[in-house]
């Protein structure tokens, strides 16, 4: 019995030897959203297209959608941006695009140049809408079901890995490809 | 002279970030937003605060807090709208929830446990001592000697036989 208690320790040891080597395969700076399983918060902000056509939250209902949230001066974003074409161009996914914190000018020439993905751009000049999404970083894409509703957020790049687990996501979420 | 130019240039470095020009009506003010951006944490960079961070979203969310503190809002609205928008991750104190009891209650948790491993410890040790005492009789050993020499001398005894 005594002898038992001496290998109490040692199985502390390897509990917390597991712990530790799980915790070192967790990346930190990917942090759980607060938004999921909330509506998108309301907005009214111009399009980048054309300044004068209002957006709103409404306009994001509908369809299960990927909003993305990219700037001219993000590198990341220009890294992840052919691969948005790849999606809306031969998967059939719906981007709604939201410019954060950027110059309309640079904006535009930056879809001409390299083709625009996006069903349409939200114009988010001072970020506020991006401070209500709880944005840290572009890029960053949600994936918004037909009600409104942000089901999940992705930060960093989306790439043929993400993609795939955000399609099961969009999938169980009754989004079906329409190309 | 120049040894003391890059540690200069270090200091005056670390002095000046994050300083923005903020305007409080009063002083209060001025120590609820100083108060408030140590106490909030910096999304992206982890381990910053937002009086210390230079990223761009902390500035973005200086400024918000700001307005807030200028707003009048209280502390709770304040941490409220940002844990809304980023997460229980945002508050360098985290809040008392059923989430949270672990971290709270945990280290009290496992000094209980040591306390108790510590008593049972020193009381075993005790007892011992308490049992082993009379076990050491100071007359018994003369008396063991003399068993042990007599066995010995009836051996020898039995060997001249």
């Amino acid at each position: 019995m005594r002898r038992f208690l001496l290998f109490i320790p040692f199985g502390i040891c390897i509990l917390l030897g597991v712990l530790f080597v799980k915790g070192l395969s967790l990346d930190p700076t990917e942090l759980p959203s607060a938004r999921l399983g909330k509506a998108f918060p309301s907005f009214n902000l111009p399009s980048v297209a054309d300044a004068n056509e209002q957006l709103s939250e409404q306009s994001l209902k509908g369809q299960v959608r990927l909003v993305n949230v990219w700037a001219t001066w993000c590198p990341t974003c220009k890294r992840e941006h052919s691969y948005l074409n790849k999606l809306a161009n031969n998967e059939g996914v719906q981007i709604v695009g939201i410019n954060y914190k950027d110059e309309r000018n640079k904006a535009v020439q930056w879809l001409k140049r390299y083709q625009d993905p996006y069903i349409f751009n939200i114009y988010d000049e001072k970020g506020g809408l991006g401070l209500d999404l709880g944005v840290y970083g572009a890029p960053e894409t949600y994936v918004v079901d037909a009600q409104g509703v942000i089901q999940y957020r992705h930060v960093g790049e989306v790439n043929e890995r993400v993609w795939k687990k955000l399609k099961v996501i969009m999938q169980d979420l009754g989004w079906s490809a329409n190309l | 002279m120049k040894w003391i130019a890059l540690p200069l240039l270090l200091l005056s470095m670390s002095l000046s970030a994050a300083i923005d020009t903020y305007e409080f009506d009063n002083n209060t003010q001025r120590k609820r937003f100083q108060q408030l951006s140590q106490e909030l944490r910096c999304p992206k960079c982890q381990n910053q605060n937002l009086a210390g961070s230079n990223s761009a979203i902390a500035s973005d969310l200086r400024d918000k807090l700001y307005q807030m503190v200028r707003a009048g809002q209280s502390t709770a609205q304040i941490k409220t709208y940002m844990v809304e928008r980023y997460g229980e991750f945002v508050l360098y104190k985290p809040s008392m929830n059923s989430m949270t009891y672990a971290l709270w209650y945990g280290p009290f948790v496992l000094l209980f446990i040591g306390l108790l491993v510590v008593v049972a410890l020193s009381r075993k040790k005790a007892s011992r001592k308490a049992t082993e005492v009379p076990e050491v009789k100071p007359q018994q050993q003369p008396e063991e000697q003399q068993t042990h020499q007599q066995r010995m001398k009836d051996l020898l005894d039995k060997k001249d036989d």
